[in-house]
């Protein structure tokens, strides 16, 4: 972990903690050593990271029930309604669900293979949380910073099908296994126009690092204006990543009752629709710092700042495709996968080498 | 994946009422299918033998919960014909209109659960906000707004309430305006035509075959309509036309229902326009011939809807048949599924518009 603000600050409280720890061992009990192992560098440092994690983790989850109240809001409003109403502004709704799925009764059907059908979902939480962590939100506010960081988010996205496809095959169940199937089907779709759209941003920025993705956006231009193109593939297909209406189609309630998640209930489901706008989150973010200037804007506020009214606008794109749109077929959205996105993508492909071998980036 | 049978239903959100849609699916696409129904049989023509020929309105209410005027009503022209009677003109305008009006109401209702067969929760909600207009004008009305117990042997209940004709205009100037709102969510939307389009084929010969009536006989491309070809009511001295879709696939069926309601506007505007002043009722007789059969068939919203009644010498009927068109159309779910995915099961079963209250009886 580099330096950084965040780094700076948490490493400021850490050390204070320690030394308020170390003085009654110190003065008081006479452990002196016990004490300058308190206030160790390795100690602070291990503890400053624990407590970074646990900073990052809250924000990108707070971040997250914001999406859904303001999804919430917002497809209330484009319905003719009002949306939720619990609390102030229907603040309090996410609450009131998590307290309801939390004091659910946890049910495990007999027929299921009981490892598999507990593991799956606390591997597709633990993806989207990691998820979390490897999206930076501003200059001083990120936990890691690693040179291939954008392919590791793509290798962590491209996981989950094989999470829900283990989970509709464990729950033993035929909507659960067409579910399942249904969203590795939809992985080999979207995952090749996602990761050529990327590779155009690659091939102008001239790095797999977030930060240098960025900074090469701040000393020319926003990568929408140059790769309009590749922006409107990664929506596309970021929708269909995120599974949401119109590409929902693992969990397409109308005829597969709820898909490959029927079988789970209880806060099990509630975690498991959490961590679908988790990784919205995720989605969202690479959106902004892939072609939207990442934390970048004018100085009157904070960049993180920046960043998060990025992502909400974002997300706004979101809720707005899934309340004016259907859901499409396994059939339909293979062909706009290949036949409509992939030649989209290498058209945006071969903008991105003409601009660098032009020299204009 | 080997051939399996799928449950969808009794309960399945797929299926608007209680109802069970056994399909042999390989993979996605659907090798056989198979319907089966009553899960809400009541015995509802064995009921009516011990009632007297009043008491069986309100329960002809309850046939069909989308479209309770036109039971009611078939079910008074049945015992008009038996008992001979005349009905006052002014009654049989007021009868057009509330019928007209019902259709609107149970069509929309049908565009609102299509809506969540496709996913999309907007088309759901924009229905329903206008089918609330309707509602209320049928309160104005009868004081009820889902079993109106409305019609009488002889006539209506009673007269048309103050400003009857003011309040009927406003709310179809508003709802012919929202119309084109409703075509721009779904005709102009292209995943909404993927899904409706080429899908649920049914040559206007296998219609005739398996009985199919109303909307989706017309879908088919056969020009039939019981108000046209064996008038009933006024729809003799009003002018308006049957409205007929060539292509036979499930965008057809859609396209004969939206065409109907505004149809249905322009039946109504006219018949306020043409409506006499006079009596609204005249006495029936109590009792029926021993052994005298009369029948009538009306075009309820979802085809086809016959009635034949036995009188028995006193105030009950003998046996009171009742031909109801999902009844049969249901049968024809086999011809229109076979070939298609399961994902197209929904968009297919939700063009059909499925009531089970009638079909089970």
């Amino acid at each position: 972990m580099e330096s950084n603000g965040l780094y700076e600050f948490l490493y400021g409280i850490a050390l204070w903690l320690m030394q308020v720890l170390a003085w009654p061992c110190n003065n008081l009990l006479g452990w002196n050593d016990f004490a300058a192992w308190l206030i160790s560098p390795g100690v602070v440092e291990f503890l400053t990271i624990f407590l970074a994690s646990i900073v990052v983790f809250v924000v990108g989850f707070l971040v997250s029930i914001t999406f859904i109240w303001q999804e919430r809001k917002t497809l209330g409003r484009l319905m003719d309604r009002r949306g939720t109403q619990v609390g102030f502004l229907g603040l309090f709704q996410n609450f009131a669900d998590g307290l309801k799925t939390f004091i659910k009764e946890h049910i495990i059907p007999d027929e299921v293979d009981k490892q598999l059908f507990n593991l799956a979902p606390v591997l597709l939480i633990a993806m989207s949380c990691l998820m979390i962590c490897l999206i930076p939100m501003g200059p001083n506010f990120y936990l890691v910073d690693l040179p291939a960081g954008l392919l590791l988010i793509f290798a962590i996205f491209s996981l989950a099908p094989f999470a829900i496809l283990m989970a509709g095959w464990a729950s033993n169940n035929k909507y659960t296994v067409m579910g399942g199937m249904r969203a590795a089907a939809q992985l080999i779709a979207y995952e090749v126009p996602i990761l050529l759209s990327v590779a155009a941003v690659v091939v102008l920025a001239g790095s797999f690092n977030l930060f240098e993705i960025v900074a090469a956006q701040q000393s020319s231009t926003w990568y929408i204006i140059p790769l309009f193109i590749g922006a409107l593939v990664f929506l596309l297909s970021a929708i269909a990543e995120v599974e949401r209406i119109p590409f929902d189609l693992p969990e397409a309630e109308a005829e597969l009752v709820e898909g490959w998640m029927t079988e789970y209930g209880g806060f099990r489901w509630g975690l498991i629709m959490l961590s679908e706008y988790v990784r919205g989150f995720a989605a969202c973010g690479l959106i902004v710092i892939l072609f939207l200037g990442g934390w970048s804007g004018p100085d009157f506020l904070w960049p993180e700042i920046w960043f998060l009214i990025k992502m909400f606008l974002v997300f706004g794109m979101f809720i707005w495709i899934r309340g004016a749109l259907m859901r499409v077929t396994t059939k339909q959205i293979l062909g706009i996968g290949w036949l409509r996105l992939v030649p989209l993508a290498l058209i945006n492909l071969g903008v991105a080498i003409a601009l660098k071998m032009g020299g204009w980036f | 994946m080997a051939e399996m049978w799928l449950n969808m239903g009794p309960q399945h959100p797929m299926t608007h009422g209680l109802w069970n849609l056994r399909v042999k699916v390989d993979g996605e696409t659907i090798t056989e299918a198979e319907p089966v129904i009553g899960y809400l049989h009541r015995g509802w023509e064995k009921l009516t033998e011990n009632r007297k020929f009043a008491q069986i309105i309100p329960m002809a209410d309850r046939l069909c919960y989308g479209a309770s005027m036109s039971w009611s009503h078939l079910y008074c022209l049945t015992m008009e014909n038996l008992l001979e009677v005349e009905v006052p003109e002014r009654a049989k305008y007021i009868r057009t209109i509330v019928l007209e009006a019902q259709r609107i109401g149970s069509h929309l209702m049908w565009l609102a659960a299509l809506g969540t067969d496709l996913g999309s929760y907007t088309v759901f909600l924009y229905p329903v906000r206008e089918r609330e207009l309707f509602l209320d004008l049928m309160q104005n009305l009868c004081g009820a707004r889902m079993t109106y117990n409305y019609p009488r042997i002889g006539g209506v209940r009673n007269d048309v309430p103050a400003n009857f004709e003011r309040d009927f205009t406003r709310v179809l100037n508003h709802f012919e305006k929202r119309l084109p709102d409703y075509e721009a969510l779904c005709d102009q939307s292209t995943v909404f035509r993927m899904r409706m389009e080429d899908i649920g084929y049914l040559s206007a010969e296998q219609a005739k075959n398996l009985g199919v009536t109303g909307p989706n006989l017309r879908g088919s491309g056969v020009d039939y309509d019981v108000r046209r070809d064996d008038p009933y009511e006024v729809y003799d001295q009003v002018d308006w036309k049957v409205c007929v879709e060539k292509t036979c696939d499930a965008y057809a069926r859609y396209r004969v229902k939206m065409d109907e309601m505004r149809e249905s506007c322009n039946i109504i505007r006219q018949c306020i326009k043409k409506m006499p002043k006079g009596a609204i009722r005249v006495k029936a007789p109590r009792t029926a011939p021993r052994g005298k059969t009369a029948w009538a068939h009306v075009e309820d919203p979802r085809g086809e809807g016959f009635m034949y009644v036995i009188g028995n010498g006193d105030d009950q009927p003998y046996r009171l048949k009742v031909r109801s068109p999902i009844f049969v159309t249901v049968s024809a779910a086999p011809a229109m599924l076979v070939g298609y995915k399961v994902a197209d099961v929904p968009a297919i079963m939700g063009s059909v518009d499925m009531c089970l209250g009638e079909t089970d009886r």
